[in-house]
């Protein structure tokens, strides 16, 4: 048997292992273009792929935030009702009460983009215009001291941002 | 030192300390002979004849589209909390206190919303496929009623429930608010590869996220390989279509793995180098250790049990002959055996696993005792058929840390106080 027959033979091994496992499928998915894809595809990975144009400081941020973050995550993103924000720092080590915050905690600055953007304000989601998020963005950084207060956050300069707790996270395995 | 060998039980029926009975007595009918001469059945004859009740004499009730509890049994319900300012943000839990079997009711199946539950047409419901893939696609929910089907019984559990065992005091509180996040139904729907297929696999994919179609858009990144593998877009719960409240029209099923994961509203899957790093797999439902490093993506459900009767609330009203029973479920299989113990942990008694044992399914266990009317500690140890034997709280919170806020899988236990009270205690 020639190598190419013993990889074509291989290969039917595998297809028949395959549909064994799977039934067959009646293929009635419609084909989705860019553009119909464009409007639901808002997810951001810690590349940053897929910002849109747009940037934000955070001095324009801290409008955005007034009006629509502060009834909720309290004065500088200080907490209550909902969740802190700002602080924390320093306080994941042994021993101490551990206060979570984007400063504290979060490892990307883009999960900060891609959640305000899908889910907040939590009563109006996907309300604010993408330089309002970027705003707010970079005024919740600025409040925990991760960029300056002249920096600018935009698709470029959001990925380049290094989190505090960046190296904070080990992936989880069983009877570690 | 605590006593290591078991005390001799005084009589044969004796499994472990403190009247834990042997597990197949209820199927032997020795349970007779158990009870024994102390607790006799009441042989005192009534003087009157037993009541013919209103309901024996006249027509009952039309018919419904839709059944409905009888009013009688208006008590078995969830119970819920909101986040401030909202109505529909939070969890509701399920009250296994109240119910049997293996099976959640639909309407009794936990629920975590991260926006309210969304009002979702089917017509104009979407599910797409697309990221690293050779055909996007997008599937309406009629497209995917054509699809070959299967099912399979699955539990669902939060990674926070049970959470509150991680703090420092037991807290003062029973079985449907500390462990009430976990579900069980049967689930029918599309194999997930099968969709994968269709749209074609490219081979740098590693990773799916998944994304729901309500106002907060919940998201979570899933390996590849879970997704070619058991993960379901299920459309039936229970044999009806899933409720809004658990995903309607359709949901993403990972048997075994963190509530979380298991995305409702399912709108969207995007296939992936890497993970996307979302909201809620890197802020939540990751692990703080005592070092001060999290773990993240601990996505499958440690072996665990809990104890819904006895347990707080239901008061014991004299002694005599009990069932111990609750739930036992592993993420990473079937459950190979529980025991029961009714001493705090000094000894312990195979309890008899309900039929069917089913991969990522809650099991029913169940353990005859024999109260004696004085103070006990019961407590279920759980262990799967990989050979992993669910932890003591002091010895999980040892290795783990106290901070870990979600996955806790410890041994609750249940103190049961002379006159038949049950409270949450640390045993």
């Amino acid at each position: 048997m020639s190598t190419r027959n013993a990889l074509l033979a291989a290969c039917s091994v595998l297809v028949v292992a395959h549909s064994a496992a799977l039934a067959e499928s009646p293929n009635l998915g419609k084909a989705a273009s860019p553009e119909e894809v464009a409007s639901w595809d808002i997810s951001i990975g810690p590349d940053g792929a897929g910002l849109p144009p747009g940037s934000g400081t955070p001095q324009q941020g801290e409008q955005v935030y007034l009006a629509k973050c502060l009834a909720c995550h309290g004065e500088k993103g200080a907490g209550k009702p909902n969740d802190q924000l700002v602080g924390g720092q320093g306080s994941l080590g042994p021993g101490q009460t551990a206060v979570k915050t984007v400063g504290s905690y979060w490892p990307y600055a883009t999960t900060l983009f891609d959640y305000v953007r899908r889910a907040m304000p939590l009563n109006e989601s996907k309300s604010l215009g993408d330089d309002e998020v970027y705003a707010v963005v970079a005024y919740i950084l600025q409040l925990n001291g991760v960029i300056a207060e002249n920096d600018t956050i935009d698709a470029q300069t959001l990925p380049k941002v290094r989190m505090p707790n960046r190296d904070g996270f080990v992936r989880f395995s069983r009877g570690k | 030192m605590r006593q290591k060998t078991r005390p001799m039980p005084s009589e044969p029926e004796q499994a472990a300390g403190n009247g834990v009975l042997d597990r197949r007595l209820f199927l032997t009918g020795g349970a007779a002979a158990a009870i024994g001469s102390a607790v006799l059945p009441d042989h005192a004859r009534a003087a009157e004849a037993l009541p013919v009740e209103p309901w024996m004499k006249t027509p009952g009730s039309p018919f419904a589209p839709y059944g409905q509890p009888s009013k009688y049994a208006g008590k078995v319900g969830r119970i819920f909390a909101s986040a401030p300012g909202t109505t529909g943000t939070g969890a509701s839990r399920t009250p296994h206190h109240l119910l049997d079997g293996m099976m959640t009711p639909n309407g009794l199946h936990f629920e975590r919303h991260h926006s309210g539950i969304p009002d979702i047409n089917p017509e104009t419901h979407r599910l797409l496929i697309h990221g690293l893939v050779k055909r996007p696609l997008t599937f309406t929910l009629d497209a995917l009623m054509r699809y070959p089907m299967e099912s399979r019984i699955a539990f669902i559990e939060c990674a926070g429930n049970s959470a509150l065992l991680y703090q420092k005091e037991p807290a003062q509180l029973g079985v449907q608010p500390i462990h009430g996040l976990l579900s069980c139904a049967e689930w029918t729907g599309v194999r997930l590869a099968t969709l994968l297929d269709d749209a074609g696999v490219d081979p740098r994919a590693q990773w799916i996220l998944a994304e729901g179609a309500d106002a907060s858009g919940m998201s979570r990144s899933v390996p590849l390989a879970k997704a070619m593998g058991d993960a379901m877009v299920a459309i039936y719960q229970n044999g009806e279509p899933v409720r809004p409240s658990n995903g309607y029209p359709m949901r993403l099923l990972l048997p075994g793995y963190e509530g979380n994961a298991n995305v409702k509203w399912l709108r969207r899957i995007k296939l992936t180098e890497a993970p996307t790093m979302t909201k809620d797999e890197t802020s939540k439902y990751t692990m703080l250790q005592n070092d001060g490093k999290a773990l993240q993506f601990c996505f499958a459900q440690e072996a665990k049990s809990v104890i819904t009767r006895p347990s707080p609330g239901l008061t014991m009203a004299a002694p005599g002959l009990y069932e111990i029973t609750g739930l036992a479920w592993s993420g990473y299989g079937k459950i190979a055996k529980v025991e029961v113990s009714a001493d705090g942990g000094a000894s312990w008694a195979l309890a008899a696993l309900q039929e069917p044992v089913l991969p990522m399914a809650v099991t029913r266990f169940r353990s005859p005792w024999r109260w004696d009317g004085g103070p006990a500690t019961l407590l279920s140890r759980a262990t799967d058929e990989t050979g992993y034997v669910q932890p003591s709280r002091s010895r999980l919170i040892a290795d783990r840390g106290a901070r870990a806020a979600y996955h806790f899988n410890g041994i609750a236990s249940w103190g049961v106080a002379q006159g038949g009270e049950v409270r949450h205690v640390y045993a």
